[in-house]
């Protein structure tokens, strides 16, 4: 176990070298946080990741969609069929045509995605001063440091520094590249009330979000871990048998016999 | 020659088959115990069935994402995201592809850098060499085209920047951008030839690495101490001896790729490439996947035009240049066999060589990292420098050191040389 | 190949060596078979495609005597609002004598005879038969006919005539309320 664990940690460290290589200068360094998921036995905080579902549907979602995301998905987030149905029949997305060929909308059905609250970009644009609320459902994989960077900037907004003159209409937040953002800030303390009667805290709520983005981006991650172990438990013990075959079958030319 | 003995059987169902399509024999001759390698070869000679895993393992997954992705510029990324949550496996055999790529160039890296130590390039495996580049060229365009396909940011971004190199072409560059992209930009069209050519490739990749195999078997492999094994007692079977050391090597990288497979399958990808396609706005910056890095490096490194000097008279605008060092510093490689003179193959012979061959590891790894930031502050000079380096140790060091460097003893034959140690 | 063998083994490790080689070789013939599994699996359905199997159809809209074809996994379902004579027609039938012998019964619902639901393709080769539309040839026997090759079915839905072999198949539904029909 030591030895995977080390194993990770090099790992790890090639990996944020490559990533620091990658990196964009683009906004402040985010706060580092522990998450649950992370490491090589990382499993999603299921309680959190529920209380991020419901401060994306009442928060999140009056400007931002999951498309990639389906009701559906929910189930493995341990919630039942009829939640799901109804969870899905808050929205509404385009049906069929109706029989004079107008254009209809339906409930959500559980195969929906979750659906952006604006019918176009235009329409999405004109709502936010010209600012576009990006399609969330990869949101941690689509950003350098994805989970710790979509909590700081939940929890960073922070007063502009003398120099910076913010556009009206913006907010100062030092973790969004460039340092303006179109979003005011989304989360203050008891902007919900959690049903599993959890305190609201605007850092609750923000490591509650990005829990529930983190399986939204990465639906698998938790198959992938176990797979994984299993996986590399299973070649460490045929490389160890190879190897010993081998040293078996080479033992006679290292002692010199000839084969030709 | 490299030829054991000849293939024996004791089942009438098979050697009737081999009296009629000699396959048995094909394989026992290339790949079994017909097929005679030095004796001394080490683990740095893994690489090159390593590398073929690896050509398996992306034809095979290839293939299974061809049977989900949609070539489409409205569809492809989502086609990809539904390969990530809705297929069976889908996740697993798209990282797998996707890493997969990396874990190849990883392979293929080490194995040209083998090469360039032990002097596998020198007569007479010229051939060998130069058709290793063209695997080498073809792996490129075969990445370059497939990590357009999932149409993220970080794909079209690469796909303009990269097709626009060849405007830098006098005259009849923008003509051939424009054939390229087929239309006015990246665009569907574009998507679908590379698509097209992304699944083709590969297999062009196999046609070449049977050649490849093909040119090794002729002259027989290299092997660390650079000379010929033509004596007694310097060759074993390929089979088992390097068949079960092959099964060990795989076991190993095996391990090494499941590291990355399931615990950082985005770790050696870029963000922005979760970000749909918006050819209205560019990334912060455009990088390529980290196997690119270097060359990229060499192509930004040149910012100068080169003219007459005290004229205003351009010969070769930058633009131009930066494209000939970025294909000339590959294309070079093809001339290595008569750059280096020395008549020594191996570095372990070749006390000099071996702190340049070091150099030009160092060097690689510098521009890596350079194609990785941004050209500002210091990083330009330090491209320019490395650069630099990367062309005078092929231009200069490599033809100078052959006629100067002092060598040392070589051993009269492998089996004198290894079986002193036993 | 019988010179190397002989070298190989030692006198001393015969039956290790043996066991060392199989168990490598066996090791990796399970990790090989296991690894293939992955790539069969992913050509069945994906979630998505699971995820729609099911559907839901308003009733209320149809008239006795008329019928509707919804889409459901990509093929036609037929839904037919049978008349009573239609149904008394079903139900006349001598099973003993049909090809593939279903009692009428066995083909709807208890209590809801009056609606009929069947997979709309014909069981000889797959095409769809003719019947649901206002107009259409219903055949010889008042339910659907098949223009490929001429499979007469009744009102009911079974093959009375022509190369089909098996009824119209009849999928997996229920009654979600009233007038909604839930299939699959």
């Amino acid at each position: 176990m030591k030895m995977i664990k080390n194993f990770a940690l090099a790992l790890t460290a090639v990996a944020g070298l490559t990533m620091a290589a990658n990196a964009a200068t683009a906004g402040a360094h985010p706060k580092q946080v522990e998450w649950q998921f992370e490491g090589p036995f990382g499993t999603f905080d299921k309680a959190s990741a529920q209380r991020g579902f419901q401060v994306f549907k009442q928060v999140c979602a009056s400007c931002h969609s999951l498309k990639y995301f389906k009701f559906r998905n929910l189930a493995a987030l341990g919630y039942e069929e009829d939640m799901i149905k109804a969870f899905a029949a808050e929205y509404e997305v385009p049906g069929e045509p109706d029989e004079f060929g107008e254009p209809t909308m339906i409930k959500a059905l559980p195969q929906h995605g979750i659906p952006a609250p604006f019918a176009n970009e235009n329409a999405a644009r004109a709502s936010n001063g010209g600012a576009l609320p990006p399609d969330l459902s990869l949101i941690v994989k689509a950003r350098h440091d994805g989970a710790n960077y979509v909590y700081s900037l939940m929890t960073g907004y922070e007063d502009a520094p003398a120099d910076v003159s913010v556009t009206p209409g913006k907010s100062y937040n030092p973790y969004f590249k460039g340092g303006q953002i179109g979003m005011a800030p989304p989360l203050s303390d008891d902007i919900v009330e959690y049903e599993d009667g959890t305190k609201a805290t605007q850092d609750q709520m923000a490591r509650d979000v990005v829990n529930f983005l983190t399986f939204v981006a990465e639906p698998h991650l938790e198959q992938s871990h176990s797979m994984g172990l299993n996986v590399i438990l299973f070649l460490l013990v045929l490389t160890i048998i190879l190897y010993f075959s081998m040293k078996k079958v080479w033992k006679p030319v290292k002692e010199g016999k000839h084969f030709d | 020659m490299a030829h054991g003995p000849a293939f024996e059987t004791n089942s009438a169902v098979v050697k009737w088959i081999d009296d009629r399509l000699p396959i048995f024999s094909l394989i026992h001759g290339s790949l079994g115990a017909g097929y005679l390698a030095p004796r001394n070869l080490n683990y740095w000679w893994n690489f090159g069935s390593l590398a073929g895993l690896c050509l398996v393992i992306q034809i095979v997954t290839g293939i299974v994402l061809a049977m989900h992705y949609t070539p489409n510029t409205l569809m492809a990324f989502d086609s990809v995201e539904r390969i990530m949550r809705d297929v069976n496996y889908g996740w697993l055999i798209r990282y797998m592809h996707a890493n997969g790529a990396s874990m190849f160039f990883i392979a293929v890296y080490i194995h040209i850098l083998r090469g360039l130590y032990y002097g596998s390039y020198k007569a007479p495996r010229e051939m060998l060499w130069m058709i290793g580049l063209v695997i080498f060229l073809l792996m490129m365009a075969t990445a370059f085209m497939g990590y357009v396909l999932p149409w993220g940011q970080m794909s079209f971004w690469g796909a303009t920047v990269i097709t626009n190199l060849f405007s830098a072409i006098p005259v009849v560059g923008d003509h051939i951008v424009t054939l390229l992209w087929g239309g006015f930009s990246v665009d569907n069209p574009t998507l679908n030839r590379f698509f097209s050519l992304h699944f083709l490739l590969p297999f062009v990749i196999c046609g070449v690495v049977i050649l490849h195999i093909w040119a090794l078997h002729l002259p027989g492999s290299n092997n660390p101490l650079g000379i010929d094994a033509k004596g007694k007692g310097d060759k074993i079977p390929f089979h088992p001896f390097y068949t079960v050391k092959d099964a060990f090597g795989v076991g190993v990288f095996l391990i090494f790729f499941s590291l990355f497979l399931f615990y950082a399958p985005n770790a050696l990808g870029h963000p922005d490439n979760y970000i749909p396609a918006d050819p209205m706005v560019t990334p912060d910056s455009i990088v390529p996947e980290w196997y690119f890095l270097p060359f990229y490096a060499i192509l930004r490194s040149i910012t100068f035009d080169i003219g007459i000097p005290f004229t205003d008279i351009v010969i070769i605008p930058a633009k131009l240049l930066g494209v000939l060092a970025m294909f000339g510093s590959i294309l070079l490689l093809f001339a290595l066999p008569w750059l280096d003179t020395s008549k020594v193959r191996s570095a372990k012979f070749r006390p000099t060589y071996r702190i340049f061959f070091w150099f030009l590891v160092v060097d690689m790894v510098i521009l890596t990292i350079v194609g990785g930031k941004k050209p500002e502050g210091i990083w330009p000079v330090v491209g320019l420098i490395g650069t630099a380096y990367y062309f005078l140790h092929f231009l200069v060091v490599m033809p100078l050191l052959g006629k100067i460097e002092q060598t040392l003893p070589l051993p009269e034959s492998i089996a004198k040389a290894c079986v002193k140690k036993a | 190949m019988s010179t190397i063998e002989n070298t190989v083994e030692g006198d001393d490790g015969v039956n290790r060596r043996d066991f060392l080689h199989v168990a490598a070789a066996g090791f990796g013939a399970v990790g090989a078979a296991v690894a293939v599994w992955p790539f069969i699996d992913q050509m069945n359905p994906a979630a998505d495609t699971l995820a729609l199997a099911s559907i839901e159809v308003d009733l209320s809209k149809i008239a006795v005597g008329e019928g509707v074809v919804v889409k459901w996994r990509g093929k036609p379902v037929f839904i037919r609002h049978r008349t009573a004579a239609e149904i008394e027609e079903a139900k006349a039938v001598d099973v003993g004598a049909l090809v593939d012998k279903q009692t009428d019964a066995e083909r709807v619902l208890p209590g809801k005879e009056e609606w009929l639901v069947v997979l709309g393709v014909c069981t000889h080769l797959g095409c769809v038969p003719l019947g649901t539309k206002t107009g259409d040839d219903r055949g010889e026997f008042g339910g659907w006919f098949c223009p490929c090759h001429g499979s007469h079915y009744d009102t009911s839905g079974r093959i009375r005539k022509g190369p089909a072999p098996r009824n119209l198949e009849v999928p997996g539904y229920a009654f979600a309320s009233d007038t909604v029909l839930k299939i699959g």
